[in-house]
């Protein structure tokens, strides 16, 4: 460890800033890691749950008793028969909990997929089979799953920030510009799909009621199920030491409350684990959207107006917003400025927050028309960026944290090899392949909600930190060994990390690009008054001396900004206009996200983050089949995400980012990646064909109908599509 | 003891990292379901139950088989190896080594099977097995050069929805290098005939 003074203040360079293993590592490549279906019980009895086939009606019967003769079966819980629940209150996010998780409490069915019974049995092959037996009649009513941008039940809805924003006159402003585009963006419904499957056990000991999860938060979930199940927080516990994924679906679920009420009922540890198909109608997903775009701008693509209107769908017993124009209250300013947001109640499952929840879809049709914007202006699109970095944030009229997207743009510009672009489409070709560049900005806010942190001095030495933070696959328990270390002046090695357990008092989920800057502020709060304690010279007794930090009052001094990360990302992709194929052969992502902890696991996850936006450009959508109200073939196979052989070459890096206002300095990587990714892409799709897509995912058969529609002119030498 | 068997079980004696497991297994049982809830052995991951995703991936008699899509009863008889099996002791496999070392994953649930996937990639590569990336697929031409590409395709089994497959793609390609340079240096005569070519 070396030290350096700086005007005046000495700092410690310690281990934050350098690439570091993950600490669980060794456990994840042995196979050793135990994730939430994997931790023995005696006495386990295994859930399956039933999914109702019908979109929208009530159910007229549960036929139990040929099911609980059936060998092993101990239990069927339903509506008739299954615990009351509280579902009038608040929690830990703000919001209330969505009724699909507050399972068997009511005889209606609202979607296709929705829970009405779940099955106890010794075994999970009998669970099954029994599962598959139950019959369950309805009584069915027509039912309406279409979003549309036009649909007559539209109506603006807040979610996490206002619905609506206006300032200025904006037919003046978009009647007096000389540019202007109007275009309708869309993109499908998304799935988190996460490769470990949401599973809980259940069981009571000693008058507490245990659950071994896997989720985003253990304190959030703690407090979900005590406020639903009406228990004192203090007796319930939650535990979730290693998560597969998340990615905003691991949160309360039907699943945990599913095998909480069968450990009540049954008195034993009670395990129920999704399967896969029934993850794409009971663990959210990420609405589709009808959004459209109108930018009015000057000659030298300044913009004088701009409109963004974006509506999705959510379920008819649960409101969630996919916040899609809010991108514009950050990024863009004009004269004359209007957002909105707005959603449909249609008989669907209820989506929620998936990674980048507004900004994914809002940045694919705001970015996109920005680059139509830049081709009619004839200005480069980097250039046309730059040119509308706003002065204060477009809405609010705070001032910015540090705000380096500037920086982004001409690092990746240089790297990229963006400069002397030639901005004709349709003319550049290696075979059958016809190549284009595209670019596009990224934002997402940097937020930090309020946590605890308990640390241990131990008497050998050692430090003990104790934090219900959660590391689904984001590095968090290495990055907070590292931020440990370094406040405590001491080496990695003698600290350690105990995260995902509810015991350890309340703190901020993995959710919001928010959990390493939360939980990194109060591991360094408690990490200052250990010092001061320890600086007395008191002795370590043999049980530590352990003092508990508490960021609420902190969080709240901090002075209101726009605190957000930036980025910006350049993507080059090869079209085959006679195959309808898309390959991304490489991308790049430069990033300013505040003081980046671990570099190797950070790159890491912002490239998972752009190939995630890779995955939303060309292969992602779950489609709804109007007739029955439930998905065509809702897995894996018929639900495509991105695999090896469909990623080329990606790279992430970061430019110097740093707030001498904030004390913590983090912003977060989880989410920034996948913003503006899919409009680099398709941006750079039309670079190639002179084709603009603005319904995603871009898929074959579409380059290939747009290809005849265009009479084929992307492929020959490219100038019909620009005329 | 395990129950006797009956109509709907039976017993069978499973070889598994080298070691003999007699159980009775309920006919539906797979592989996967064996291993996990019967054995202990959990590193094998079950992500989608229906041979989708390759997080069950273990190798049957050396070869890459989703364990999800195998019944446990017509397992009798082979050698399956879980990635319980891969490490000597304390001594990492390579492949694992170099997944740690070069950040090959995030979540860490389609790793094993990932793991597992990439020690028969770079076998089956080395056998001269060609892929759809292969340019020449000739007998004679030989094990094409191990590319990103030969990598990517031959790894599509396995999804990584972290989106780690940079980070893999590179920890395979670091494990085979090591493959390579150890089978040069044990095996004069192929040192001899590349020296040759």
């Amino acid at each position: 460890m070396t030290t350096a003074t700086t005007g005046g203040r000495t700092t410690v360079r310690g281990v934050v800033g350098t690439s570091r293993t993950r600490v669980e590592g060794r456990e994840k490549v042995t196979g050793a890691a135990r994730y939430a279906g994997e931790i023995p019980f005696a006495d386990l009895a295994h859930g399956w749950l039933v999914l109702s086939t019908v979109a929208r009606g009530r159910i007229r019967s549960v036929d139990t008793e040929p099911v609980l003769a059936m060998p092993g079966v101990l239990a069927v819980l339903h509506h008739g028969n299954a615990p009351r629940l509280e579902t009038d209150y608040v929690g830990l996010l703000g919001i209330p909990p969505d009724p699909t998780a507050a399972v068997f409490q009511n005889d209606r069915v609202p979607h296709l997929g929705w829970p009405v019974a779940l099955v106890v049995a010794e075994n999970s092959e009998q669970a099954r089979e029994a599962a598959e037996a139950l019959v369950v009649a309805y009584d069915e009513e027509p039912h309406d799953t279409r979003l549309t941008g036009a649909h007559p039940d539209a109506y603006p809805a807040a979610g996490v920030m206002p619905a609506e924003t206006e300032k200025g006159d904006l037919d003046a402003g978009l009647a007096e510009s000389p540019f202007v585009v109007d275009e309708a963006y869309t993109t499908p419904e998304e799935h988190h799909s996460m490769m470990e499957p949401h599973a809980a056990t259940a069981l009571w000991d000693g008058g507490r009621l245990e659950v071994v999860d896997s989720n985003q938060g253990t304190t959030w979930i703690q407090g979900e199920l005590a406020k639903m199940f009406s228990l004192d927080e203090s007796a319930v516990r939650v535990r979730s030491e290693h998560i597969g994924g998340g990615f905003g679906s691991k949160g309360l679920r039907a699943h945990q409350v599913s095998a909480v009420m069968a450990a009540t009922v049954l008195q034993r540890p009670v395990r129920v684990v999704m399967t896969r198909r029934q993850m794409f109608s009971l663990a959210g997903y990420r609405s589709p959207t009808a959004q459209r775009v109108r930018l009015g701008a000057d000659a030298d693509g300044r913009l004088r107006a701009l409109d963004h209107r974006s509506v999705s769908q959510t379920s008819t017993v649960y409101e969630f917003v996919e916040p899609s124009a809010g991108v514009a209250r950050v990024m863009y300013d004009a004269e004359a400025h209007r957002t909105a947001n707005e959603v449909v109640r249609l008989d669907v499952p209820s989506p929620t927050f998936m990674r980048a929840p507004g900004e994914a879809p809002g940045s694919f049709a705001i970015e996109s028309a920005l680059d139509e914007l830049a081709e009619r202006c004839g200005v480069d699109p980097v250039e046309l960026r730059l040119r509308n970095e706003p002065e204060t944030g477009p809405v609010s009229g705070l001032p910015f944290g540090s705000r380096n997207l500037e920086a982004c743009f001409r690092e990746g510009a240089r790297r990229f090899g963006w400069d002397g672009r030639d901005p004709r489409t349709g003319v550049r070709r290696d075979g059958r392949w016809l190549l284009g560049t595209g670019t596009a900005a990224a934002s997402f806010g940097a937020g930090a909600a309020p946590s605890t942190a308990l640390l241990t001095a131990e008497a050998d030495g050692g430090f003990t930190v104790r934090i219900s933070a959660a590391d689904i696959g984001t590095g968090a328990r290495t990055a907070l060994t590292m931020i440990a270390a370094d406040a405590l002046e001491v080496a990695p090695d003698r600290v350690r990390v105990r995260i995902g357990d509810s015991d350890f008092g309340p703190a901020m989920i993995a959710g919001g690009s928010m959990g390493t800057r939360s939980w990194a502020w109060a591991v360094t709060e408690a990490a200052r008054e250990l010092r001061e304690r320890l600086a007395l010279g008191t002795p370590v007794p043999p049980e530590g001396i352990t003092v508990r930090s508490d960021t609420t009052a902190a969080l709240g001094s901090l002075a209101q900004k726009e605190r957000h990360s930036y980025g910006a990302q350049f993507a080059e992709v090869a079209v085959d206009t006679a195959t309808g194929e898309v390959r991304v052969r490489r991308m790049l992502g430069i990033f300013a996200a505040g003081r980046i902890v671990n570099p190797l696991t950070a790159r890491n996850q912002l490239v998972g983050g752009m190939i995630w936006g890779v995955s939303m450009a060309l292969h992602e959508e779950a489609v709804r089949d109007r007739v029955s109200g439930g998905l065509y073939a809702p897995d894996l196979a018929g639900y495509h995400v991105a695999t090896h052989a469909d990623i080329g070459d990606i790279d992430a890096d970061w430019v110097d980012d740093s707030d001498p206002e904030d004390p913590v300095g983090i912003k977060g990587v989880g989410e920034i990646g996948i913003v503006g990714a899919a409009a680099a892409v398709a941006n750079a799709v039309w670079h190639a064909t002179g084709v603009r897509h603005r319904d995603l995912p871009i898929r074959p058969d579409r380059v290939l109908s747009a290809a005849a529609a265009n009479g084929g002119a992307a492929g020959t030498d490219g100038g019909a599509a620009d005329a | 003891m395990a129950p006797a068997p009956s109509s709907t079980t039976s017993a069978v004696t499973l070889n598994i990292n080298g070691e003999k497991h007699q159980l009775t297994v309920d006919h539906r049982t797979t592989l996967l379901d064996a291993l996990r809830e019967r054995l202990d052995l959990t590193g094998t991951k079950k992500g989608c139950d229906q041979g989708q995703c390759g997080a069950c991936t273990v190798l049957v008699d050396g070869r890459r088989a989703v364990s999800c899509l195998n019944l446990a009863v017509a397992a009798e008889g082979r050698e399956i190896t879980t990635i319980e099996g891969m490490a000597e002791g304390d001594r990492l496999h390579p492949v694992q080594q170099a997944f740690l070392d070069l950040d090959g994953y995030q979540c860490g649930y389609c790793t094993p099977g990932q793991i597992c996937s990439a020690i028969a990639v770079i076998e089956e590569h080395a056998a001269g097995w060609p892929s759809a990336a292969t340019d020449d697929v000739r007998p004679e031409a030989g094990p094409p050069p191990l590319t990103p590409d030969e990598i990517r395709e031959r790894m599509s089994g396995n999804l990584c929805r972290c989106g780690a497959y940079v980070s893999i793609v590179q920890a395979v390609t670091r494990a085979a290098e090591a493959h390579e340079a150890e089978a040069r240096g044990t095996d004069g005569d192929r040192d001899a005939q590349e020296a040759a070519a």
